[in-house]
């Protein structure tokens, strides 16, 4: 009888276990030494030099919270979840100016220390070591892979707002007269910025009312074919909403290129300098301006 | 669909829709220019405000509609061309050469009057 027990209890121990019951298990180890490997981490980021941006205090709180989503990501398999977090962390450590191999780089560091934990706990039973890194090492990478991505697009949603700002601001339709607006264009234009001022120039002559522009590229060094074509349409266009476009300040490499596209120059009115368009538009619009005394 | 035809003294006033069918515009040019006729109209405008886009076709309709009235000695002006659909209409080459234009019907008026006032 004694025999048959032995037996049966040792067929009992030889059954593997089920891969959910390995993440578990994998779970509650990592939960059980929270403080420990934590704080493991944390000196590893410190010593790999990662996070310099930030004080110990703030590492110490980041990492806290980065664990937890970590070990709750492994348990629960729930990567959107991970990813939201992702992208709520970048939002707030961008402006601290941590870079996306800071954020890799921690990330890979922590898969490391769990890993290591794991085979100091299994290192007497070889093949349980194997089951529980099968378990552990898809779900950790692609929690790696989650959380680079997700910093990656907060970083890539971060540089489209500043570059929509800094074109806004770098393209502003002034009103300088009743029914008069120049346009002064400084420094480098590509299609996507010349689109970008049409659209607001035909915005503005709706809004103000404009029946002239003066368009001033006295600040553009050179224009290549498809700008200087834009700039014909926008001409054009400013047209069809009943403004007339004065192009002032014309360098003579870009006189030169207008005329090798073939520019119908009579569409375009253009004049030497800015103060010239200036007076040419005031011209067109009635006004005189005269000087009343001497000058003090 | 009828395009409402207003006249202000010697100047006529069409409003288009915003949907106007090929076979509308066709009626429109002959519509148009037999009003002129009618009423002896010095000048036609055509409020297109409510188109959100405009075609080739359509294009091409008002250019010969602005030329058929100037045939019969009146001008025309096309008012209230929307930001976007200007830019859309440059980028496919249609520019309404020869046809004068004005931001909104206030404007085209006063256009014409300054138009006549020279004139006479």
């Amino acid at each position: 009888m004694a025999k048959r027990d032995v037996a049966s209890i040792s067929q009992e121990v030889k059954r593997p276990e089920e891969p959910s019951e390995l993440l578990r298990e994998l779970v509650a180890h990592l939960r059980q030494n929270r403080t420990q490997l934590r704080e493991e981490w944390v000196v590893r980021i410190t010593e790999t030099r990662l996070l310099t941006a930030m004080t110990k205090e703030e590492i110490f709180a980041e990492a806290t919270s980065v664990y937890d989503s970590y070990v709750e990501a492994l348990e629960t398999e729930a990567f959107e979840a991970l990813q939201a977090y992702a992208r709520n962390l970048s939002e707030r450590i961008i402006p601290r100016g941590v870079e996306t191999h800071e954020v890799v780089g921690i990330v890979l560091l922590l898969r490391d220390v769990l890993a290591r934990s794991l085979f100091a706990k299994y290192q007497n039973d070889f093949k349980k070591l194997n089951r529980i890194l099968d378990a552990y090492e898809p779900a950790a990478n692609r929690i790696a892979n989650t959380v680079a991505v997700g910093f990656v697009q907060e970083r890539e949603r971060v540089i489209r707002q500043q570059q929509e700002a800094i074109r806004e601001l770098s393209t502003p339709v002034l009103q300088v007269r009743e029914r008069l607006l120049i346009l002064p264009i400084i420094g480098v234009i590509d299609p996507q910025r010349a689109r970008q001022l049409t659209e607001q120039l035909l915005r503005g002559i709706r809004t103000n009312r404009a029946k002239v522009v003066v368009i001033d590229i006295t600040g553009v060094a050179a224009m290549d074919v498809t700008v200087a074509n834009h700039l014909v349409q926008t001409v054009e266009a400013s047209r069809l909403l009943g403004a007339t476009v004065i192009v002032t300040g014309l360098s003579p490499e870009i006189a030169q290129t207008l005329v090798t596209i073939g520019v119908d120059l009579g569409k375009m009115n253009t004049v030497g300098d800015l103060q010239g368009g200036i007076e040419q538009a005031e011209r067109l619009l009635g006004y005189k301006v005269e000087s009343l005394a001497e000058p003090r | 669909m009828e395009v409402p035809i207003l006249k202000q003294g010697a100047v006529l006033i069409a409003t288009f829709q915003a949907a106007l069918s090929d076979a509308d515009l066709n009626q429109l040019r002959m519509g148009l220019v037999q009003q002129v006729v009618k009423f002896r109209s010095r000048a036609v405008i055509v409020d297109v405000t409510a188109m959100d886009v405009m075609d080739s076709f359509a294009s091409r309709t008002l250019r010969e509609i602005a030329h058929m009235i100037r045939l019969r000695g009146a001008e025309t002006v096309i008012v209230g061309i929307q930001p976007e659909v200007a830019f859309a209409m440059v980028q496919l080459g249609l520019t309404l050469e020869g046809v004068a234009t004005a931001l909104d019907l206030e404007e085209g008026l006063a256009y014409l009057n300054e138009k006549f006032k020279t004139a006479n």
